[in-house]
């Protein structure tokens, strides 16, 4: 069997390389398995998502490899017809780094949550986006600890009383999109579970990325954390709480009356009209070659600022793979290894 | 002969002992090494915690060990004097450089009077001189200043070491040749520093005998000297050669077993990938990402690291996923003793992991043997689709000893067999002979399909938590890693098959093992020894040969561990002899335990 990378003259998909073969359906990434997470969890719709996007991608089935941790979002590679493998905890980027270096052939998605990703599995998260291995990497934001019952997460808020923090919680908590900038991830995103429709572009997005993709996708945890998220993501306060960026565009929400505007360091809200129109705004830059606009945006909280959604910052890079695999390849164009000469290198002697 | 070089860890005497060591083995002699040096990069100069050693023997006659103590002490300095002292064989030659035994020197060894001169030595063979006073007249003029002069000492030393012992300088000549070819004021210094040690032996007869080894009788054949940590990282290559699929190498660094991965990633010309990982999961996790994707998977590390991988390496136990484990084990627990050798992980390879998760382990022997082991480990994981442990040592890692070169078509075929057929597929269905489960790689169209921690249905592989179906999952893991003796070859015995006395022993102490029977089976004593390379499973004869002689010997350094399993598994009382000084054993320490055990006999 070939393992070989990207064919020449075939288009590729990220990474990866497409295929002309028959067009695969949503059916065709359903295992048919029942899938068990509580009725009402945000990790259905975005299970449907993911299946919806994958057979567009022209990518063969049998070449999608979804790569997981421990948590409840975790078990997703057992909801999908595809190579899975329902690693330990936090652990999901470190296999998935070993099999994409391996076999770079690969579409390689890694599903996490918040606890896998950014608690025990921290170290490897940040070293999978500084290395820019073309991981696709979807972290399942519900701020708590769902599989082992409702402890606070790193990205629980201060004072969230849990069963592990009956006083409030103390910890201050990580902005994962913060975190995956400061880690030189070359694609960072935000979307939400109730919008299909934002969900399967941004997941579009990350697919056709480079480089490792990092998106974070707030999921309601209707037992432990049930509406964490319903003031940015209920349809009625969408409009006003989330900003949906747009490449090349002035940052405007709420209908296109207001608009984000950088003063020194920081951004303000402005309501478009009187004096202010959309020239005086923001205009977002995904490919700025620095990460610093992106980074300023990922701060961004409710109730002073919205939200934003969307690619925060997509910029090119050469992957990981691709440079250890361009070394490899530039040895053996000199030569291919040989055992006996090698066994044989150095001082030897012959004893008759 | 045993000679030891001895001096501040900046004086170069571990490159001083491996050119003394390379130019006895092209002179045909058989040799073993031992570099001994401080964790330190850089202990501060002149004291005893910077000590930096390196012993050889070599001989025309057999060599197991870097020999017990001394018969050549070359000090450069007062800290190296007496740290070594202790070691050194009554009636001994001391070569001393007396421009490391000023007062400051003697101040930061701790020691009140100069032992050149206080009687300390009385009972010894003492020969001193200047050699840094010696280097710096040498190379008056030289363009390298003092600092640099003073870097190239030891090949005073070493030219004066190849006179005493009629050796030829060319191996080293053409080494620094090599070496420095790009630099080539510091190439002609070291040559003339080199030539100038040499000819100083030679006209002040500093000596009043010197010494000619004939070589020794060895089977023909191209030979070489090789470290352990070198033929462990070729031997992997080899396998991957013969199995036919490309290496991945996912590992930390960490001390002793840094020098693997150094190795391996000198060589991408055969395909081989080495990932330098954030930390000690992270090497296992990508490895088995690897084996996932159908490689050579392979992680390195020592104890302390293999610590942190205990939880990875169960989730490549139970996907059933081949996997080369190596710990070049050294002295613990925690940190411990970095740079120095112990064999106490044999119990944290067989029962390190929660549950029950039984794993394949094997030892390498000898340096060389570390080659052949690594195929042997590649060999059993492929086959029985399991992780499986190989454990080398801080010494067989750092040692070296000559090597017979082996020919790629003398080895055997790793055959591999990715599943291809969609037909009847199921991840878990075993093979009948080796109850391996089937490599379905990604990619290959018709086998999506679903692995994990989580324990497996017996047929299907999908998650199940049925209590009974658990328990015959566990059996079914212990029966695979059981069956595995039916593929190991019997234990062999050195000596006779039944007698007073076997000495057992596994992994690094086979040199100082052979020599000490050797040795008492030459007095007559009726003893024999065995090494196993197989700790688990062990090899079918072993019950058998343990129980043919009167009593059963097993030297380790730890406290016990092989015998503790040997006790459990065949209820059999056995005689310990531990050592945990982080040094390997001596011939010495084991004879005088057999010699023992006769008188009392």
């Amino acid at each position: 069997m070939s393992t070989d990378g990207a064919r020449p003259g075939v288009e590729t998909m990220g990474g990866v390389p497409a295929t002309d073969a028959p067009k695969l359906t949503r059916k065709d990434f359903d295992p048919g398995v029942d899938v068990r997470w509580c009725p009402g969890c945000g990790d259905y719709s975005i299970l449907r998502a993911v299946q919806n996007v994958f057979p567009e991608l022209g990518i063969p089935r049998e070449r999608f490899v979804v790569v997981s941790g421990i948590g409840c979002s975790s078990r997703f590679p057992y909801y999908m017809n595809t190579f899975g493998f329902h690693t330990i905890h936090g652990r999901a980027p470190a296999v998935a780094t070993g099999l994409k270096m391996s076999r770079p052939d690969l579409s390689v998605w890694v599903v996490t949550g918040d606890g896998d990703a950014l608690s025990i599995g921290g170290n490897h998260l940040i070293h999978a986006c500084r290395r820019n291995v073309d991981l696709k990497i979807l972290m399942f934001n519900n701020r708590i600890y769902g599989l082992t019952k409702g402890q606070f997460s790193p990205t629980s808020e201060v004072g969230k009383k849990t069963k592990s923090s009956p006083m409030g919680s103390v910890d201050v908590p990580f902005n994962p999109l913060s975190v995956a900038l400061g880690a030189e991830a070359s694609f960072v995103a935000r979307t939400v579970d109730v919008s299909p429709q934002h969900l399967q572009a941004v997941l579009r997005r990350a697919a056709a990325h480079r480089g490792t993709a990092f998106v974070e996708i707030y999921q309601n945890c209707t037992i432990f954390n049930d509406g964490a998220f319903d003031s940015m993501t209920e349809k009625a306060n969408r409009p006003s709480a989330l900003l949906d960026l747009q490449h090349g565009r002035p940052m405007v929400f709420d209908g296109g009356t207001k608009g984000l505007r950088l003063r020194g360091l920081d951004f303000e809200v402005v309501t478009l009209g009187s004096g202010i129109s959309e020239s005086d705004l923001c205009v977002h830059d995904e490919s700025a070659e620095s990460p610093a606009l992106a980074f300023l945006l990922s701060r961004l909280e409710r109730p002073k600022f919205p939200v934003p959604i969307g690619v925060l910052r997509a910029a090119a890079r050469p992957t990981f793979e691709e440079g250890i695999h361009a070394q490899i390849d530039r040895v053996i164009e000199r030569g291919a290894g040989d055992l006996d000469r090698l066994l044989g290198s150095g001082e030897t002697w012959t004893v008759e | 002969m045993v000679i030891r070089f001895a001096g501040d860890s900046g004086d170069g005497m571990q490159l001083t002992g491996t050119q003394f060591g390379n130019t006895a083995a092209a002179l045909g002699n058989d040799l073993a090494t031992l570099p001994d040096f401080p964790a330190e990069i850089r202990a501060p100069a002149g004291t005893l915690a910077g000590v930096s050693g390196f012993q050889l023997q070599f001989a025309s006659h057999d060599v197991f060990t870097p020999g017990d103590g001394p018969d050549v002490l070359v000090a450069m300095n007062a800290a190296a004097l007496k740290a070594n002292l202790p070691e050194l064989k009554r009636g001994a030659v001391v070569i001393a450089n007396v421009g490391g035994f000023d007062e400051t020197n003697l101040k930061k060894a701790g020691l009140a009077s100069n032992p050149l001169e206080d009687g300390s030595l009385d009972g010894f063979k003492l020969y001193t001189l200047d050699v840094t006073r010696l280097t710096r007249e040498c190379l008056k003029g030289s363009s390298l200043n003092t600092r640099a002069i003073d870097r190239s000492k030891n090949f005073f030393a070493l030219g004066l070491m190849y006179w005493m012992y009629n050796r030829p300088m060319e191996t080293t000549l053409q080494w620094l040749r090599d070496r420095f070819k790009n630099q080539p004021d510091v190439l002609a210094a070291n040559e003339k520093v080199l030539q100038a040690g040499h000819a100083y032996g030679e006209t002040t007869e500093m000596f009043e005998v010197t010494y000619r080894v004939p070589k020794a009788q060895v089977a023909p054949g191209t030979y070489r000297n090789i470290t352990g940590n070198t033929a462990l990282a070729w031997g992997l290559i080899a396998a991957s050669k013969l199995a036919g699929i490309d290496l991945f190498h996912g590992a930390y660094p960490i001390t002793p077993a840094s020098d693997v991965l150094h190795e391996l990633s000198r060589h991408k010309a055969f395909g081989v990938v080495t990932f330098q990982a954030e930390d000690e999961i992270a090497g296992v996790a990508a490895a088995i990402g690897a084996a996932f994707g159908g490689k050579l998977a392979v992680t390195t590390s020592s104890g302390p690291g293999i610590a942190l991988k205990t939880e990875a390496i169960g989730l490549a136990t139970m996907a059933e996923l081949p996997l080369v484990i190596i710990n070049v084990q050294r002295g613990g627990p925690s940190t411990g003793l970095p740079t120095k050798t112990e064999q106490a992980d044999l119990l944290q390879a067989m029962f390190g992991r929660n549950s029950e998760a039984p794993l394949p382990i094997l030892a390498p022997a000898t340096p060389g043997d570390c080659f052949h082991m690594a195929i042997e480990a590649a060999r059993i994981a492929i086959k029985y689709m399991v992780p499986v442990f190989l454990l080398s040592d801080g010494y067989l890692a750092n040692g070296a000893e000559p090597w017979p070169v082996p020919k790629l078509a003398d080895l055997p075929r790793i055959p591999v067999t990715f599943r291809t057929d969609p037909e009847g597929f199921s991840p878990y269905q075993r093979a009948a002979d080796t109850l391996a489960r089937p490599w379905a790689i990604p990619g290959t169209p018709g086998l999506e399909h679903r692995i994990g921690g989580l324990e497996k249905h017996e047929h299907t592989g999908s998650v199940s938590y049925d209590p009974v179906n658990h328990e015959r999952m566990v059996k079914l893991r212990e029966a695979k890693v059981a069956g595995i003796a039916a593929d190991v070859p019997d234990l062999e015995v050195n000596g006779d098959t039944s007698g007073d006395l076997l000495v057992l022993g596994w992994g690094s102490t086979y040199g100082a093992i052979t020599a000490a029977v050797s040795a008492a089976r030459a007095r007559g004593l009726k003893v024999s020894s065995a090494h196993l390379r197989h700790l688990n499973p062990f090899p079918r004869n072993l019950e058998r040969v343990l129980r043919s002689y009167g009593q059963v010997l097993i030297p380790e350094l730890n406290m016990g561990q092989l015998r503790l399993l040997i006790q459990a598994r065949f209820v059999l009382p056995t005689i310990g002899l531990s050592k945990v000084q982080g040094q390997p054993l001596k011939v010495s320490e084991v004879l005088a335990r057999i010699e023992e055990l006769a008188r009392s006999h």
